[in-house]
């Protein structure tokens, strides 16, 4: 399963680029994909913030929620709004 | 009618108390968030804002929606503003209004907490060293009780 995951503020950063294509197996979580991309973000040398959390079609997602192609997968670093 | 509430223009209070202004209402809590001089002993020149738009829209339209549930009558109004801001500017306005002053009151606080804890919008702050960091209020020594959540609000 190919997922492209949104990337933004520091993890966007870290891969120099607005979005990671990462493939998965299917039936794969939310909680893979993030496990994925603060695995990728480390093989750069970037250490994301533990508290990185992943959004599917734009609400927060459960870490055990499954993502299936077509979904709007994103990486959300810790909020800082205000 | 949907409202914008990320926007790439300096805000106006005025026009937020404008929209829940109504003759039902006789209490109206304003809540400003401006860009501060320093954060956390840093001296700041100033602030830029990021968001996930489309998810943060939602994911206001829905603390919208539970403080409507939790109080029916409240009129509510909330812009958070984007890009590179000066010291002083203001990066989030939220207006509440109701018939009485504790609804409306708990209505600001709790849309300005819940705003801050999961709305997906990010803030780098430009030091006056020249350096630039994206600021995690979940860092160790950055906690809300403190309020060294970054140079806002």
């Amino acid at each position: 399963m190919h997922i492209h995951v949104l990337l933004f503020a520091s993890a966007a950063d870290a891969f120099g680029a607005p979005r990671l294509a990462v493939e998965l197996p299917d039936g794969a979580t939310a909680d893979d994909v993030r496990a994925r991309v603060l695995a990728e973000a480390a093989a750069r040398g970037a250490a994301l913030p533990a508290s990185t959390r992943v959004a599917v079609n734009r609400a927060f997602a459960e870490p055990h929620r499954r993502v299936a192609a077509g979904d709007e997968v994103a990486l959300i670093p810790p909020v800082a709004g205000g | 009618m949907t409202v914008p509430r990320i926007v790439r223009r300096p805000l106006d209070a005025a026009a937020l108390l404008a929209r829940v202004a109504s003759p039902a209402h006789g209490a109206t809590a304003l809540f400003v968030g401006t860009v501060r001089g320093t954060n956390a002993g840093r001296a700041v020149t100033g602030l830029e804002y990021e968001a996930y738009e489309a998810m943060a829209e939602a994911e206001l339209a829905r603390i919208e929606a539970e403080v409507a549930a939790a109080h029916p009558d409240v009129a509510l109004a909330v812009e958070h503003r984007l890009g590179a801001l000066a010291l002083g500017e203001a990066s989030v306005i939220v207006a509440a209004a109701h018939a009485h002053r504790a609804p409306a009151l708990d209505a600001l606080r709790v849309t300005v907490e819940e705003l801050k804890r999961r709305v997906p919008i990010w803030k780098r702050e430009h030091y006056a060293d020249g350096t630039r960091e994206w600021v995690d209020p979940t860092a160790a020594g950055a906690t809300a009780a403190t309020g060294a959540d970054g140079a806002a609000g």
